[in-house]
């Protein structure tokens, strides 16, 4: 049971407030970007090429330019007369925004019509003709790697190979001499596919450059809006738009999962179309092009290895990857870590030494990566730490959840450091994993289990205790374009006592407008229905690096409080003059000063409000309003037990999630209700890549499920009935002890039903499928063995 | 070419191509924004509207298809005596998140209703399964819809509190 400090009225945190923005939504009125409808708007579609790799002959518009309503066809060529061609991405590698002689994946960019309407722009878009000479793509990291694969980035001056960069972290001596010389050592090889975050609503833009006033307003689907202000500033400033001319928008946005971070082309042309023609230009794209042309997340390629003792003491891990980036590195990766936070792959174990290192290359695929709902490269991680923790509780014929518990770093150890340098904030993993036990009869399933065992039937039961990093993030650490990875609230108090509160970050569906406003109503005792929240204009927020990996409570949430905490220590001025008492002769309850030892003399936070505006202490400032940027001390560490039973039938290799019980600890909760909404909708995304998910490519590079029939998003019948719960160990530098928990059921779902899974088909001698784990996969593992 | 619809009630003589697809036709002719664009295969039923009563994804169905016919879209949900049960239920189970997929869903739902006004939750997650949702992991869009069907039966109207293990 959560503890609540404020009455209902108030709603401050721990209340299971029903969302302030649902209003809107379930009466059709969330204002999305291709809502909008702008006088004299042009839209602009995008041809697209057919090829994985080629040289581009010629572009023929001839045809497309007699199009009713077609205004105009931009091509590279047109781009590059104002160096417009190519951009930047954000990880110090260049991407190409239209193609002036190569085009590098399928379904790229080539050339952008702009029409009147919506159907003349494809009318346009099927009317212009490319010449091609299309060349033989690298589909194949491994390959991309072997010195005698063609250079694919012959752009870069003196580039001689495929490779983009090499990482590595912790002690490679120590850990080899460990591996050396342990009783135990296991080992595995597995692929974490290429998968698409696939938020319902696409991504799309609507440029609006006024001439007369030289300023643009940019209209997108956008996770961090301050941040692409800033990013057109820098790009566009030669050409007169300085960054106060410039108003970037985000409107309701229909999920993001990372996928609405980065900068797409079809953005730069829509703004570059808009500057040149004076008019607003609208670009959407299709689910098609959404999936085979957006950023990509995951597609790793990890070997890892566990070290221990015969009676199950974890000693090393050591971890090789090969990241797959496709034809530039365009990562939406705001650490100073090429691999984001892959390092957090030491996992929830007592252990000091760990290696590991990555390399990434080149191919013909679309460029990327983006976290799909995870704080950069976690699940990458988490996947390969909690699979090898049970291949070396099996090695060692131990019970994974009982090795588990006896590897577990302990409550009393935090802050605890790990092998690869993260502060571990605080955590109980043992309370989290015995009340999955308890919720779910672990002992009891494992019973049933050995007797389905022994008449021949397939059921299993998998683990996966996970740690978390998120809240991007401590400066040290972590940055955008230089701009340091803080985050913002203000807050605005009225004379009569409500507020208004602005943020620098960006709901995609988190719930912010309710979430936000019970930390300030936990502050000042102000009631949550009376403090709206805003975010997502440049012109009126304050400066933020936006909503992504599970950043949001962590750094604006923790902003809200501080900013809150400041006007309290206003209003505990005013009080005391109000009372004509001093300040410490007060005490505070939420909503109300009262002088100590007479309750009856009291003041209420809408009195003090009131009087900041009517009648403040001589020489105090008038008013009622703060704001705060709050760069974080520290990440913080939510972590997570899962345990998944899942039914496999023998004969089809279908397979049944029965039961999925998540026990998550993301510190002190907030909202329950949205918390538990939160961790429902990151397990599906959790189901989709551990048994749906794939972008799947032939050699030729085409893509061969690039479209909403075929790319497996789980549906209300896939998704089993989850259930929940949660421990609670509050982050001890989080102002209100909050972690963030958007993302970690993405993060430890997969390997538990990825060990489920292999639990169910262990006697059978097979110990590992790669996700996502499909019913064919099984059915030809089975029948492998001999088993069908 | 012209066609007559009746839409939320109200009746329009709409000027359109052979070719506009319905859901252009709601959202870009009639202004009618709350019904959205998800996929271009009809497989995410983010444009889900009811044509003469029956649940369609509009983004499959010509314009010219809808001549003479009744829409509802989920601006046409609401009465003067308040929100409908479903929309209700959405809000008060925390069945949504970004809300993108919601009036689909609720359509959807709206029709699923009214066939079965008593579903199992097996029976839900099926007649939804034509409809897809990012976010929400669909427990709470069941207990949405639970609640809903409670609400128009009439019945005592299940707990929202959200229920932990």
């Amino acid at each position: 049971m959560i503890q609540c400090k404020t009455s209902k009225a108030i709603g401050g945190m721990g209340h299971s407030l029903k969302r302030k923005e649902d209003v809107r939504f379930i009466q059709g009125a969330g204002h999305y970007v291709d809502d909008i409808k702008l006088d004299g708007m042009l839209y602009m579609d995008i041809v697209r090429s057919p090829y994985a790799y080629a040289k581009i002959k010629n572009i023929d518009i001839s045809e497309a330019m007699k199009v009713p309503g077609v205004a105009a066809v931009v091509t590279g060529k047109d781009l590059e007369k104002y160096n417009l061609h190519w951009m930047p991405t954000l990880m110090s590698d260049t991407q190409m925004v239209l193609p002036t002689d190569t085009v590098m994946y399928q379904a790229q960019e080539v050339a952008a019509v702009i029409a009147t309407s919506r159907y003349a722009a494809r009318d346009g878009r099927e009317a212009v003709k490319v010449e091609y000479e299309p060349m033989k793509p690298i589909m194949d990291p491994y390959k991309s790697m072997d010195p005698s694969s063609p250079v694919l980035r012959t752009d870069k001056p003196g580039k001689s190979d495929n490779h983009i960069w090499h990482w590595e972290v912790g002690d490679k001596a120590k850990t080899d001499e460990v591996f050396k010389k342990a009783e135990v050592v296991v080992e595995q090889h597995m692929h974490i596919p290429r998968i698409h975050v696939a938020s319902i609503e696409t991504c799309g833009c609507v440029a609006d450059y006024d001439k007369i006033n030289n300023h643009l307003t940019m209209y997108m689907t956008t996770q961090a809006p301050h941040a692409i202000r800033t990013v057109i500033a820098l790009v566009a400033g030669h050409v007169g738009l300085t960054e106060e001319k410039i108003r970037v928008v985000s409107p309701d946005i229909g999920g993001g999962f990372g996928g609405k971070v980065p900068v797409y082309p079809g953005y730069v042309i829509a703004i570059a179309v808009s500057f040149l023609t004076g008019k607003p230009v609208k670009w959407i794209e299709d689910r098609s092009e959404n999936l085979q042309a957006d950023s990509f997340a995951r597609d790793y390629h990890i070997t890892v290895e566990m070290a221990g003792t015969k009676a199950g003491k974890i000693q090393a891990t050591r971890f090789k990857v090969l990241a797959d980036h496709g034809y530039t590195d365009a990562s939406a990766n705001p650490s100073k870590f090429h691999t984001g936070l892959f390092s957090i792959g030491t996992g929830s174990y007592d252990y000091d030494t760990a290696f590991m290192e990555a390399d990434a290359v080149y191919t013909n695929k679309p460029p990327g990566g983006v976290a799909y709902r995870c704080s950069f490269r976690v699940t990458e991680a988490v996947q390969a730490i909690e699979r090898i923790t049970d291949l070396f509780a099996l090695k060692v014929g131990k019970d994974p959840a009982q090795l588990r518990m006896e590897n577990f770093i302990k409550k009393e150890d935090f802050p605890w450091k790990s092998p690869t340098g993260w502060t571990y904030d605080s955590g109980d993993y043992h309370a989290g994993l015995k009340k999955a036990m308890e919720a779910i009869g672990y002992d009891s399933l494992r019973k049933e289990q050995a007797e389905k065992r022994a008449k021949g039937e397939l059921m299993g039961i998998g683990i996966s205790t996970f740690t978390e990093i998120v809240g991007a993030g401590p400066s040290k650490d972590f940055d955008i374009l230089g701009i340091k990875m803080f985050d913002s609230a203000e807050i605005r108090v009225h004379p009569t006592g409500k507020a208004i509160a602005r943020f620098g970050t960006k709901s995609q569906g988190q719930g912010h407008e309710t979430t936000y406003a019970q930390i300030i109503a936990e502050e000042l005792g102000i009631p949550a229905e009376n403090i709206h929240v805003e975010e997502g204009d440049t012109d009126t927020a304050p400066y933020g690096l936006g909503t992504y990996a599970s950043r949001s409570t962590p750094t604006a949430g923790a902003a809200a409080a501080v900013a809150a905490r400041k006007l309290r220590d206003k209003a505990r001025k005013i009080a005391a003059y109000l009372l004509e008492v001093s300040e410490e002769d007060l005490e505070w309850e939420p909503g109300k000063f009262s002088v100590k030892g007479a309750p009856e003399k009291a003041k209420t936070i809408q009195e003090i409000v009131f009087a900041a505006y009517t009648n403040h202490p001589q020489g105090m400032e008038a008013g009622f309003e703060a704001t705060h940027y709050y760069d974080p001390p520290n990440l913080t560490f939510p972590s997570g037990a899962y345990i998944c039973v899942v039914d496999i039938d023998k004969e089809t290799g279908q397979i049944k999630v029965r039961r999925f019980v998540a026990i998550d600890d993301c510190g002190h909760i907030i909202n329950p209700m949205i918390v538990q909404g939160q961790v429902h909708g990151g397990l599906t995304q959790g189901i989709a890549p551990a048994m749906y998910e794939e972008l799947i490519y032939d050699e030729d590079g085409n893509i061969l499920n690039g479209t909403f029939m075929d790319y497996l998003v789980p549906t209300a019948v896939e998704s089993p009935h989850w259930e929940t719960g949660h421990v609670v160990t509050p982050s001890p530098h989080h102002p209100i002890g909050a972690k963030g928990v958007g993302e970690s059921p993405t993060v430890g779902a997969p390997p538990a039903i990825a060990n489920a899974i292999m639990d169910a088909l262990s006697p059978y001698g097979i110990h590992h499928i790669d996700i996502p784990i499909t019913p064919f996969k099984v059915w030809k593992a089975l029948k492998e063995k001999g088993v069908i | 070419m012209k066609i007559n619809v009746t839409v939320n009630g109200t009746a329009h003589e709409v000027e359109v191509e052979a070719r506009t697809l319905l859901v252009h036709m709601i959202r870009e002719i009639l202004n009618l924004t709350g019904t959205h664009i998800g996929c271009d295969t009809s497989s995410c039923g983010a444009c889900t509207i009811l044509l003469n009563g029956k649940s369609v994804k509009s983004c499959t169905v010509l314009a010219v298809q809808a001549n003479g016919k009744s829409i509802t879209t989920i601006e046409g949900l609401a009465t003067a005596e308040g929100l409908h049960p479903l929309q209700e239920g959405f809000k008060e189970n925390h069945g949504l998140h970004c809300g993108f997929c919601t009036p689909g869903m609720i359509l959807r739902a709206s029709e699923l209703l009214a066939n079965n006004p008593n579903p199992t939750e097996e029976q839900i997650r099926w007649g939804i399964s034509g409809n897809l949702c990012r976010c929400t992991g669909y427990n709470n869009i069941v207990k949405s819809i639970q609640y809903a069907a409670a609400k128009m039966r009439g019945d005592a109207l299940p707990s929202t509190e959200p229920v932990f293990v």
